[in-house]
């Protein structure tokens, strides 16, 4: 159809390849930059000029990290405390979907535009009144607290993407079931959740990666260097050692290699996640 | 008996959804909109949380902070970095939305580049603020850099001179951001049916053309949506500038997020903080109505 071979038009093309690696130079130098330190050692990080490619390739910082029981208590607390929420939120969201896209209530915009309406609080105008409440309920610097705090966070991104997804799925399926005297509680998990799995994945991807990247709420209602999490802990290594260059990017690829699995394998569904915010 | 067997199922149905909602509401409201009162409570409290028995202090912390010079600061520093940040990330997200989508790329490299664009997305804040103090530190790589080709006489503190602590976080922002525009962007041009294009072909329209009338137009509603959020959620960013600079140095870098934090957690003046909190709130709530409204004019 379009005339591909004029001189004008080839210029174009190589314009526009020149501009897509200085956007690929962009985008990934600063995440290579990473990487390329993790394995240099720490006076390598700032020779002049700067070595490109680690000159002399050494995995000392990530030995250093995984050898030190105190970091690993980092990931730990951060998978478990993600891992809970997630499961938690997947649960209580998966019902509260089912409720919006199957049944026809009295409230149910005004419910909608409510939780639409949560997803834009200001974090840290929640954080004063959870400080007070987790302190007087004495679960300061516990698990409990985090992981309730995250919950609220995570829950109306749950539904919103649950409920998209339980709509694509044909009516007639649960209704089959309610034809056959069973209750809407037998289809949802006889009809619905084997379907939705897939939305069940995305949803749970979403979830996990928010609380794996929350830091203001680790960062004030927890204490004791045993409860943090791995963005804390990033932080404390900063502090401590603030020369360390090499040992805080080789925590900092630890601290990325979940989401970066996940995106890898799973990127429909993480990209999924990412948009759930701006479709509905 | 069937009558009676049908009216009951009724009252299951019309009982049910709420019982399905039940879990997330209590805690929405409980851990939500519960403490959404609270902070407005505290707001007009002497020594809220600290006191068991907090005196009333009416608008007193309000006037405090509205009279205080660095809450303004923060308020302008919160707004460039906002505002800068929404801007870049718009067009750098369409820039390169729209180079992946040309058919001037073969398939296969725009995948492995869709996938290389989307990869600051990945990174948390703190790991973000990380990165970028090492590429900025004095002795680091893009100062070397700049001074190799003579952009810079010498070595500039980026994050700890307060002429560019402000750009510099800014920056990492924008690195940061762009990806969620891409990627919508990038559905949305999918989603344009391709015959407009061929009926602007056929009369003769020129490339910047058919961008402005046809592109741009059909991307508007996404661009809008995209935009608020975006707006929302930066005003709100606190580890990044937490961990690059702490809000110094002196204030220069102070945001509405870390100016509340140190009021709350290093000069402990929850009363005060919370009446700041609750400055940040109706601005988002402000621009979530309008959020909200636009969704639905849709």
């Amino acid at each position: 159809m379009r005339k591909r071979h004029t001189p004008k038009d080839r210029l174009i093309t190589v314009a526009l390849h020149v501009a897509l690696a200085a956007g690929l130079f962009f985008a990934a130098f600063p995440i290579y930059w990473m990487l390329s330190s993790s394995f240099k050692s720490n006076t390598e990080i700032f020779a002049l000029p700067p070595t490109v490619l680690p000159k002399a390739f050494t995995l000392e910082a990530y030995a250093a990290i995984l050898g030190d029981p105190v970091k690993l208590r980092f990931f730990f607390n951060s998978y478990f405390v993600a891992g809970a929420v997630t499961v938690l939120t997947v649960l209580i969201a998966l019902l509260a979907a089912y409720g919006f896209s199957r049944f026809n209530f009295r409230g149910k915009g005004s419910l909608n535009t409510l939780i639409i309406s949560t997803q834009t609080i200001p974090p840290i105008t929640l954080l004063i009144p959870f400080f007070g409440l987790v302190v007087s309920y004495g679960i300061f610097d516990t698990y409990v607290a985090l992981i309730l705090t995250y919950l609220v966070f995570t829950l109306p991104y749950a539904i919103l993407l649950m409920t998209g997804y339980l709509n694509t799925l044909p009516r007639d399926l649960d209704e089959a079931v309610a034809v056959d005297g069973g209750s809407s509680w037998t289809a949802l998990w006889r009809v619905i959740v084997p379907i939705s799995l897939p939305g069940i994945v995305a949803t749970s991807v979403y979830t996990f990666l928010l609380c794996w990247n929350e830091f203001l709420f680790a960062l004030t209602l927890t204490k004791s260097t045993s409860m943090r999490t791995v963005p804390i802990g990033i932080q404390l290594l900063m502090g401590q050692h603030a020369f360390e260059w090499n040992q805080m990017m080789a925590m900092s690829v630890l601290g990325s290699l979940p989401l970066l699995l996940i995106y890898l394998i799973a990127q429909r569904f993480f990209l999924a996640g990412m948009t759930a915010g701006s479709v509905k | 008996m069937t009558r009676q067997k049908r009216s009951h199922h009724r009252l299951k149905r019309a009982v049910a959804p709420y019982l399905y909602l039940s879990p997330s509401l209590v805690i929405i409201g409980l851990l939500m909109l519960l403490p959404m009162v609270t902070v407005i409570g505290y707001s007009f409290q002497n020594s809220a949380v600290l006191r068991r028995d907090p005196s009333f202090a009416g608008l007193k912390h309000y006037q405090a902070i509205f009279n205080d010079p660095v809450f303004w600061a923060s308020l302008w520093h919160t707004l460039y970095f906002t505002c800068m940040s929404v801007i870049f990330h718009m067009t750098i997200g369409m820039v390169f939305a729209l180079m992946l989508n040309s058919d001037r790329i073969n398939p296969t490299l725009r995948n492995v580049l869709r996938v290389l664009y989307i990869l600051p997305w990945l990174f948390t804040a703190v790991i973000i603020a990380v990165i970028w103090r090492l590429l900025l530190e004095p002795n680091g790589v893009v100062n070397s850099v700049l001074m190799q080709i003579g952009v810079i006489g010498s070595k500039v503190e980026w994050f700890s001179s307060p002429e560019t602590a402000l750009h510099a976080v800014t920056f990492a922002n924008i690195w940061a951001g762009y990806p969620l525009f891409m990627v919508s962007l990038l559905a949305g041009l999918q989603g344009i049916p391709k015959d407009f294009y061929e009926a602007a072909d056929i009369d003769g329209a020129k490339a910047y053309q058919k961008l402005i009338f046809i592109t741009i137009p059909q991307l508007m509603p996404i661009i809008i949506s995209i935009s608020l959020l975006d707006f929302i959620w930066t005003m709100q960013v606190f580890p990044l500038i937490w961990i690059t600079t702490g809000g110094g140095p002196i204030y220069s870098t102070e945001v509405l997020s870390t100016y509340t934090y140190k009021l709350a957690f290093s000069s402990y003046n929850l009363s005060q903080a919370s009446a700041s909190a609750v400055v940040i709130l109706l601005i988002s709530l402000g621009l979530t109505l309008f959020y909200i409204r636009y969704q639905k004019a849709r």
